[in-house]
């Protein structure tokens, strides 16, 4: 087990966490006809925005409730109010899910329940669904902010059970905010390849796949749809990915009955063989020959890739969750991580993490312990380039966010595919930085010779 | 907020250097020049955000900002400013505050460590200190803090006292500014000074446009003392009071600064811009003709026509090969303040076509330029809504849209040639070199032959897929 050091600083320098208002607002975007609203200064939101954009290269639907000064000492319920009514009349979106920012949370309004005094009295919003998260900056992170979004949609939209939900063949699915849209799809696929049907909620495959569509929507357009989200008490089953989905897939579990299992990852040949035989399980179907093939092509990945792996120091930066999928995988190839930093420290997954120590901090604190323990690759977001290029070490970018490469929003890392690709993309890493011998890397065969100088042991006496 | 942020907010509104203000009626004017934001219909960004554009150029100093994670968090590390040497400037420094600091009061006490950390680790020339919305709500003062630090730690801690919530990237902008007067320039000697040294206001030095500028001051022997703020170091700026001249390129946003140099030091400022090669050449006139009433030797005027007649003819030379190609093109040019009067003469020296330009953030002043220049006001165009600008472009009123990566994908996704002329772009196009750059892009952009190809739609959603494979010379007939 890991020993967890949080580091005690006044100052973040090179932030490796990205804030929880604007992970709750990328969940709200994996829904259909959706528009993410925060609750704060405009600025908040046109941060976000560009950050959101930088890292999809696509439009991004996100809008604010503009608090300025005095709306702030005042009291925003004013501003939320307005705010719902313009983007109603203007854009017409299905689903508002708002998400509170410190400015407003640091004021500790109770802003829920104005939320439906404001639904009660206003006609015109009875066409949209809107939803509340309290999601300050200064709690928690991406990982945080993602899963209280998640848990607001399904206490106000998902219908509980009861005796009138007919059961159907569907699975639900909470990924968790590191899952690609290529993860998901895969997912899905894989789901419908038993026979079974896959309601996804936050569906960003639908959203943020990056399409071109034939007008210009000003909400998302594709994602988990409303009509679904409420249906979800007809599933068998809930498959949640990461332990930061756990508390939403249990609120889940409580409203509609829906026994649920929680994957810390789905990356790896285990755990992509225990999903496997669940939804074997859960369909009644025999595994489809077509996962028989790619398991098999991912041990042999495994196998010609190992020889890149063994005996490598990693060093890797990411929120808890996706540290720890991360962080096993390599370890699980035989790799040593050597230097752990984790964005928030509010995770039971970071006990789990194969590594001597784990760092709650920031990217420099990864950049002075890959130094000190001579990482050979750095693997966290594209902040991380500045880093990376001081220790002259490669950067493999993950997570949250990646700006300064494309397809980021189909690079796989799931299932049997995800797992052989991801291989491959270490192992080519390594290939790449691999160098020709010269004498000099052989300078230890023999152990330097001692020389004496100031003391003369003379040789045993003979006799 | 606090009373002396108020009094520098009123005073900036009542900046008589600003065109805009002086047009404006007693009543008008006390309004300020914020427009009251629409709940749910809003963007741009914070006055936080325009006072870490304005100073972040500062190459060798700490950005440190005091605030929760998502101020500095989401947007570190997201401009292409450029440094000839340090990089220091280039991390993302907050103090990060906790739920602690807010119910405990101790955000002051956590900057002034944070402070004195950055200090032990870096050693900079200073740390210029950002406060923000939350601790300007909760009542840090920054100032107090910063003053301690300045006289505790012996380096010099600069407050920039612009938290978001006072008002628009603008404002910011002026606050950077009012934070430089009070508390940095003026407050070291320069350890040389001559006849011919110039500071230029508002130039960041995006994808290094500084550098496309330099050399031509050089070859006049102009010196550059301090770039406010583009790959500054704390010293050029801090000694930028001995300086004979002040260009101000980015139209309002340092005016203050300008003008109040001119109070307090006596330097002649002028307003002028690097983009397009007319403005570059005027430019540099301006800066000539005001360093000999400053007493600069009087043959630099002559020497300055000569490089200008020399580079211009080098630039058209090296744009003839495009104006053929460019002619008659149509530009939809989508951007505030300063650039486009520069661009819309700098698009008119190729021959093309400017359907339409924003007007957005001009001044008055701004407004009659373009009016001069496309004869008339017709094609100036306030806030396009997105949905109306992706009509527009899928309707072929343009061939081009120039803009910030605000309006990146609304062109992309109506199929749409798209260039970057914002803060985020990653070419230079100052100068008479820049011209050329701007230029080459806009070709490679509209030359490039994906764009018929992704127009296409695909052979079955127009119907005969027979005649579609009969009409494939390539494919061999499936008999
Ligand atoms: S508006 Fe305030 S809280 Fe939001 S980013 Fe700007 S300074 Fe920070």
């Amino acid at each position: 087990m890991a020993t967890i050091i949080q580091r005690r600083r006044a100052v973040s320098i090179n932030p490796l966490k990205s804030s929880a208002p604007l992970g709750a607002a990328l969940a709200y975007l994996g829904i259909d006809g959706s528009i993410p609203l925060l609750h704060g200064s405009q600025g908040c939101t046109s941060f976000a925005l560009v950050l959101l954009v930088r890292h999809f290269k696509e439009t991004i639907p996100l809008q604010t409730t503009a608090m300025e000064e005095v709306a702030t000492i005042l009291g925003g319920s004013g501003n939320m109010e307005e705010a719902l009514l313009n983007l109603t009349r203007r854009v017409k979106p299905r689903f508002i899910g708002i998400a509170s920012t410190a400015l407003v949370e640091t004021r500790g309004e109770d802003y829920a329940g104005d939320l439906k005094l404001i639904m009660d009295r206003q006609p015109e919003l009875a066409h949209t669904r809107v939803v509340f998260a309290s999601t300050p900056d200064y709690a928690g992170a991406l990982e945080d902010g993602w899963a209280r979004a998640v848990s607001a949609v399904i206490s106000s939209i998902v219908l509980p059970w009861s005796p009138a939900v007919t059961p159907f063949r569907q699975v639900n699915i909470l990924p968790g905010v590191h899952q690609t849209p290529a993860d998901i799809e895969a997912l899905k696929d894989m789901v419908e390849s038993f026979g079974l049907y896959p309601v996804v909620l936050p569906d960003l495959s639908g959203s943020l796949d990056g399409h071109v569509a034939d007008a210009w929507i000003p909400t998302t357009m594709g994602g988990a749809r409303l009509e679904e989200i409420e249906q979800m008490a007809r599933a068998t089953h809930t498959i949640a990915i990461g332990e930061h989905m756990r508390a939403p897939a249990e609120l889940l579990g409580s409203l509609t009955g829906v026994p649920l299992t929680v994957f810390p990852t789905l990356t790896g040949l285990a755990p992509c063989d225990r999903l496997v035989a669940l939804l074997s399980r859960l369909s009644g179907n025999a595994v489809p020959g077509r996962y028989r093939r790619e398991r098999s092509q991912l041990v042999d990945a495994m196998l010609d890739g190992h020889f890149h792996f063994g005996g490598r120091k990693i060093a890797i930066g990411a929120d808890p969750d996706l540290l720890c999928a991360l962080s096993h995988f390599f370890a699980g190839m035989g790799a040593e991580i050597v230097a752990a930093v984790a964005s928030t420290g509010n995770s039971p997954s970071l006990d789990a993490i194969p590594a001597e120590t784990v760092i709650i901090g920031d990217l420099t604190d990864l950049e002075d312990a890959a130094r000190e323990h001579g990482a050979e690759v750095l693997v966290t977001h594209s902040h991380g380039r500045q880093g990376a290029h001081r220790l002259d070490i490669p950067l493999m970018r993950v997570g949250f966010p990646i700006f300064d490469r494309l397809g980021t929003a189909h690079m796989l890392s799931v299932g049997y595919r995800g797992t052989r690709d991801l291989i491959f993309r270490v192992a080519n890493l390594f290939m790449g930085q691999m160098h020709d011998h010269v004498p000099a890397d052989f300078a230890d065969v023999l152990p330097a010779p001692i020389v004496e100088e100031s003391s003369h042991v003379s040789p045993p006496a003979t006799h | 907020m606090s009373e002396s942020l108020k009094a520098k907010v009123t005073e900036l509104f009542n900046e008589p250097g600003c065109d805009k203000n002086v047009a404006k009626g007693e009543k008008e004017r006390k309004k300020g020049c914020s427009k009251p934001l629409t709940p749910g219909a809003a963007a741009g960004g914070c006055a936080f955000d325009g006072a870490k554009i304005a100073l972040q150029p500062i190459v060798d100093v700490v950005h440190l900002v005091h605030g929760p994670l998502a101020c500095e968090g989401n947007g570190w590390d997201n401009r292409h400013a450029a440094s000839s040497g340090p990089t220091l400037y280039r991390l993302g420094v907050t103090t990060d505050i906790t739920e602690m600091d807010i119910v405990m009061g101790s955000g002051e006490k956590r900057l002034y460590k944070a402070i004195r950390e950055v200090i032990a680790r870096y050693a900079p020339p200073a740390v210029f200190v950002y406060s923000t919305c939350v601790p300007a709500l909760i009542g840090d003062d920054v100032e107090a803090v910063c003053r301690h630090a300045t006289d505790k730690l012996g380096t010099p801690c600069i407050p920039v006292n612009a938290p978001g919530f006072v008002g628009s990237k603008n404002l910011g902008n002026k606050l950077a500014g009012e934070a430089l007067l009070d508390h940095v320039i003026g407050t070291m000697e320069p350890e040389v000074s001559t006849p011919t040294d110039i500071n230029i206001l508002g130039e960041y030095n995006l994808s290094g446009e500084l550098w496309q500028i330099r050399p031509l001051l050089d070859r006049l022997g102009i010196r550059l003392h301090a770039c406010i703020t583009g790959d500054a170091r704390y010293r050029e700026v801090a000694s930028a009071h001995r300086a004979r001249v002040n260009m101000m390129v980015c139209s309002t946003a340092l005016i203050n600064v300008a003008r109040k140099m001119e109070d307090r030091w006596g330097i002649p400022y002028f307003e002028g811009s690097f983009y397009g090669i007319d403005d570059t050449s005027t430019a540099l006139r301006a800066i000539a003709q005001l360093l000999v009433k400053q007493g600069a030797p009087a043959d630099l005027l002559d020497r300055t026509e000569e490089l200008i007649a020399s580079e211009e003819a080098r630039a058209w030379q090296r744009l003839a090969p495009y104006r053929d190609r460019l002619a008659g093109k149509r530009v939809l040019l989508y951007t505030g303040g300063v650039k486009s009067w520069s661009i819309v003469s700098a698009l008119q020296e190729m021959g093309m076509v400017v359907v339409g330009t924003s007007v957005r953030k001009s001044t008055d002043n701004d407004k009659k330029k373009i009016s001069d220049l496309m004869g008339g006001d017709a094609h100036m165009v306030d806030n396009i809504p997105p949905r109306e600008m992706y009509a527009q472009l899928r309707r072929g009123d343009a061939d081009i849209l120039l803009s910030g990566g605000r309006t990146q994908f609304v062109a992309l996704k109506a199929k749409v040639p798209w260039l970057d002329i914002n803060q985020e772009r990653h070419h230079a196009f100052a100068g008479y070199d820049g011209m050329v750059t701007l230029v080459r892009e806009l070709d490679r952009s509209l030359s490039n032959p994906m764009w018929q190809e992704v127009r296409n739609p695909a052979p079955w959603e127009v119907g005969d897929i027979d005649a579609f494979l009969d009409d494939a010379p390539l494919l061999v007939p499936i008999s």
